[in-house]
Formats: structure tokens, C-alpha cells, sequence
């Protein structure tokens, strides 16, 4: 079996499911200039709320096709997202929104934990196994595996970042977020509701954490009240890798991000003899991060950050 | 159509502008003048919405306008071309006039004002692919009236268009200005460069730290001893 092939088939699942969460990140800080902390707990709660519909429908005894029962977990975790994103923005940083920014950050902070503490009361402190609805059949390839679920897994992200992407770049509203995000006292002049936008760049971004909470789970097979808070940093520093505010250095970055974990979880046995595992996979993802914070903290495709201060 | 009565705006903290009278008729081609600082800018940016009075109303076509935002009033028909020209640098010059038509729904004539800003300005069209950030100073300008312009304006409000242009720049966008007002949109218009100001303008008013100093028709003003040597350089 190929290691590195293999890793990198690894590092391409987990990273496109990195750059959907970190689009989320990127697109808030795009136009508020704000780090929504509390990105990776919408992700979190999009896990849970699918978990429970799903653990709902296979209780229920209705024979359904497991695809059709994790589609439809999906299609529930989706709204609920997306309200919660509307929420957030609106009870959290909406008041906050003249105010200095490490008022803004201290609050998103508090927003985590307070969702983290509102799951853990609704779904326990245990891990939920994620129940296996997609067909996990392996496929050989070049010495590698690749399953169906990673397969569709790196197809949906892709369809959902593609649609994204026609969104911004090809549509009225996509210019008025555009716009808004480049200067939104200018864009109130072009007759934009700033506040609609900015409440519709949140419900986008929670849609696609959605999304992501019900990939990873299924990925991974569990689903937990604290998985948002290691998984939003990750994405962060994906974001923040491709260059923050930036759509394509989102996706980018996650990409990277999930890939250099996945080699480094691979290799990491070998070039330290034994001594490190690769239980030690979550320290390349801050390596990383401090790297770029150090050298290029524009992130790659960035240039905002450094213009704007 | 427009009809200020006692605004007052504070801004970061000082009152810029403290108690103004001013009026525009349909039709008119009006201009504020006087010294920087004198609150100017402040006052047009109340008027656009950007900045909410700290007292006085705003009456725009009779209605109570004073707590609107911006994006309202464009709706409305009153736009404003910023001060620094206010150009998405990272959207195309096409992307720009469609954001001056972002409150518009009727497609078909938005389509025929495209066509009329790229006749008005040859330069734009020539470059509608290019990102904005990439256009000269001039360019930039013609590019923001023009954008205003593509939100069909029954009220254009100008700040300092002439602003960090060369001179040969600065007559082309006096007269496009004269030539919008000459189709029928009412101007007022803020500028430091008081003669051209008031050599295109039918009435002026004169602004001084936050106060309406004089307010004239424009030749009056251009003959005015003390306007001559506080703002012509005589």
C-alpha cells in the first residue's frame, strides 16, 4: 500500500471538509472584519441536530435506504443552522457592531462556550456513535483506498463550494456582499441593506457548517458536544492559512491544512523513530498556524489584512 | 424638493455643523462652498443618510426624510457621489454601475442606462472588464457619477468632484456636470474650487464653521467683495 497516496487521499477528504468551515469563517471576516468564534459550534450543533433526526427515522422502524436517512438529517440540520446563524449575528454581534473589536471577539468567545454548555445540557456529555448510512465500499486505486463516503464526501463539498462561488461572483446579491465587504458605508449609498446582508453572509456560512458537522461525523462515526471547538480552530487556521477574507484562499487553505495533517499523522512515527504517534496529528494544524502568522500572515492568497492595517 | 431647516450633525464628537437653513427647487443647480472644515462634507452626508442629525428635519419631495438611511433614500431618488469618489476597487467597472443600479428592479431601462453612461463616457466603456482600483483619479470620478448616475437620480448630491484632479480633468467633470443638470436632475453641489463652482451653479450658499455664511445666487456670489477675497484669491 502507497503511504503517501493513501495520506493524501486522507488529507483531501478531511481538507475539503476543513474548507467548508473555514468559507464561514472567511466570509464573516470578509465583511464585519470579525472572527466568529462561534463558527465551529454552528458546526457542532448541524452534527447533533442530523444525529438526532437520523437516530429518530432508524428508531421509528420506517424502512428507508440509509442515504435517504442521512440526506434527510441533513436537510434538517440545514435550517437549524441557519437560524442559529441569524441568531448569533443578531443577539451577539449586531449590538456590538460600532464597538471595539476585542468587545466583538471576547463575545463570540462567550458564544461558544455558551453553545457548547446549551449541547452538552440538550445531548450529554457522552459520544454518540453516528450511525454508518452511506455505503463505506473500498475502491483500490494506485496501491491506495478510497471509500464511496469519502468520495461523496469530497463531491459535496465541492458541488456546495462551487455553488458558493456562482453565488458571490455571478449574482445581484454576491456583488452586494462584494461590495459590502469592500466598503459598506458606500454600498448603503448604493441603496444595499447593509444589515440584510450581513444577516444573509451568516446564514450562508451556517448552511455550509451544516453541511460540514454532518460530513465529519458520518466520517468519523461519532458526534459530540465539544467537536465543534477543535475543529473550528482548525478551520480558522485554514482560513487564515489561505489568506482571511479570502473565498478561494478558504478552500485553499483547507485543502492544505487537511492534507499536511494527514501526512504529518502519517509519517510522523518515522521521522521521529517511534517516539511520536500520529495521535499527534492536531500539531501540525497550530504549527502550521504559527508558521504563517510568523511569515506570511497575509495567508496566501491574502492581501487585505496587511492592507487594512 | 429639498428643504433643510436648522440640521445640526456632531460628528466624532465636535458639532461640525451647527444649525443650517438651506433649500434646492427642482431643476436648480446649487452649490455649497467654503473653507475646509467648515462642514460641508458632514452636511451632505447627513443629507445622503450616512450620518444621523443631532437635530433639524430634512424634507425631501415633502417627506420627513431626516432618519432615513442611505440605502432608503437612494431608493428614493437621492444619491450621492462621495467625497474620495468611493469606487469598489475590487469589483469591475461594469460591477460598479450595477451596484448604482442595486435599487432598481426594471431590468430593460437598466440595461439602456448602461448604454448612456458608456456614451458619456467613452473611457469607461473601453474598460468596463477592468477592476476599478486599476482606473486613473479622473477615471475613478467619471466611473462614481456615472454610477450615481445608473440609480436615476432625481437628486444628485456631489462632494469636491474636482477633488486631486489635473485641470483638464476638473473642466471635463464640470461639464458633465452642467450636462446632467441640463437634462433635468437638480444638483447640489460641494466644492472647494469655489470659482468653477459658482461659474456653473445658478445659487450658492457660503459655509463657514458649521454656519451658512451667505447664501446668493451665484453671479451675486462671484461679485461679492468678500467672497472674492476669502475664497476667489483676490
Amino acid at each position: 500500500m502507497d503511504i503517501f497516496l493513501q495520506q493524501l487521499i486522507n488529507g483531501l477528504v478531511l481538507g475539503a471538509i476543513y474548507a467548508l468551515v473555514a468559507l464561514g469563517y472567511t466570509m464573516v471576516y470578509g465583511i464585519l472584519g470579525l472572527i466568529n468564534f462561534a463558527h465551529g459550534e454552528v458546526v457542532m450543533i448541524g452534527a447533533m441536530v442530523a444525529l438526532s433526526v437520523i437516530q429518530m427515522l432508524v428508531a421509528s422502524g420506517i424502512a428507508l435506504p440509509g442515504p435517504v436517512i442521512a440526506a434527510l438529517g441533513l436537510l434538517a440540520a440545514m435550517p437549524v443552522c441557519m437560524a442559529l446563524g441569524y441568531g448569533i449575528e443578531r443577539v451577539a454581534y449586531r449590538p456590538l457592531r460600532g464597538a471595539p473589536r476585542l468587545a466583538a471577539l471576547i463575545t463570540a468567545i462567550g458564544m461558544s462556550i455558551l453553545l457548547q454548555n446549551a449541547a452538552m445540557i440538550i445531548w450529554g456529555r457522552q459520544y454518540h456513535s453516528f450511525p454508518a448510512l452511506l455505503p463505506a465500499t473500498p475502491h483500490q486505486f494506485a496501491g491506495a483506498t478510497i471509500n464511496d463516503l469519502q468520495i461523496f464526501i469530497v463531491l459535496l463539498a465541492a458541488a456546495a463550494m462551487l455553488v458558493l462561488l456562482y453565488l458571490v461572483h455571478r449574482t445581484r446579491l454576491g456583488r452586494a456582499m462584494r461590495a459590502t465587504s469592500e466598503n459598506p458605508e458606500i454600498a448603503g449609498l448604493m441603496g444595499v441593506n447593509i444589515n440584510t446582508v450581513i444577516s444573509i453572509t451568516f446564514v450562508v456560512g451556517s448552511a455550509l457548517a451544516a453541511v460540514a458537522g454532518v460530513m465529519i461525523s458520518a466520517y468519523y462515526g461519532v458526534a459530540h458536544y465539544f467537536m465543534g471547538f477543535m475543529l473550528g480552530l482548525k478551520a480558522f487556521t485554514a482560513a487564515v492559512l489561505g489568506g482571511i477574507g479570502n473565498l478561494a484562499g478558504a478552500m485553499l487553505g483547507g485543502l492544505l491544512l487537511g492534507i499536511i495533517e494527514s501526512l504529518g499523522a502519517g509519517y510522523i512515527g518515522d521521522l521521529t523513530g517511534g517516539f511520536l504517534g500520529s495521535h499527534y496529528q492536531d500539531v501540525f494544524a497550530f504549527l502550521v498556524l504559527i508558521l504563517v502568522l510568523v511569515f506570511r500572515p497575509s495567508g496566501l492568497l491574502g492581501e487585505r489584512v496587511a492592507e487594512r492595517s | 424638493m429639498l428643504e433643510v431647516r436648522g440640521l445640526k450633525v456632531s460628528y466624532g464628537g465636535i458639532t461640525a455643523v451647527k444649525g443650517i437653513d438651506l433649500e434646492v427647487t427642482a431643476g436648480e443647480l446649487v452649490t455649497l462652498i467654503g473653507a475646509n472644515g467648515a462642514g460641508k462634507t458632514t452636511t451632505l452626508k447627513a443629507l445622503a443618510g450616512l450620518l444621523r442629525p443631532a437635530a433639524g428635519r430634512i424634507h425631501y419631495n415633502g417627506d420627513d426624510v431626516t432618519a432615513l438611511p442611505a440605502f432608503q433614500l437612494v431608493r428614493r431618488g437621492l444619491a450621492l457621489v462621495p467625497e474620495g469618489r468611493g469606487v469598489f476597487g475590487r469589483l469591475t467597472v461594469e460591477e460598479n454601475l450595477a451596484m448604482g443600479a442595486y435599487s432598481r428592479r426594471d431590468r430593460a431601462r437598466i440595461g439602456a442606462d448602461f448604454d448612456r453612461v458608456y456614451e458619456r463616457f467613452p473611457r469607461l466603456a473601453e474598460r468596463r472588464r477592468q477592476l476599478a482600483g486599476t482606473l486613473s483619479g479622473g477615471e475613478q470620478q467619471m466611473l462614481a457619477i456615472g454610477r450615481a448616475l445608473m440609480s436615476r437620480p432625481s437628486l444628485l448630491l456631489l462632494d469636491e468632484p474636482s477633488m486631486g484632479l489635473a485641470p483638464l480633468m476638473v473642466q471635463r467633470i464640470f461639464e458633465t456636470i452642467r450636462r446632467i443638470a441640463a437634462e433635468g436632475v437638480t444638483l447640489l453641489l460641494v466644492e472647494q474650487n469655489a470659482k468653477l463652482a459658482l461659474e456653473a451653479c445658478d445659487r450658492g450658499y457660503v459655509m463657514e464653521s458649521g454656519v451658512i455664511a451667505l447664501a446668493d445666487s451665484a453671479p451675486r456670489l462671484l461679485a461679492n467683495p468678500q467672497v472674492r477675497q476669502a475664497y476667489l484669491g483676490e
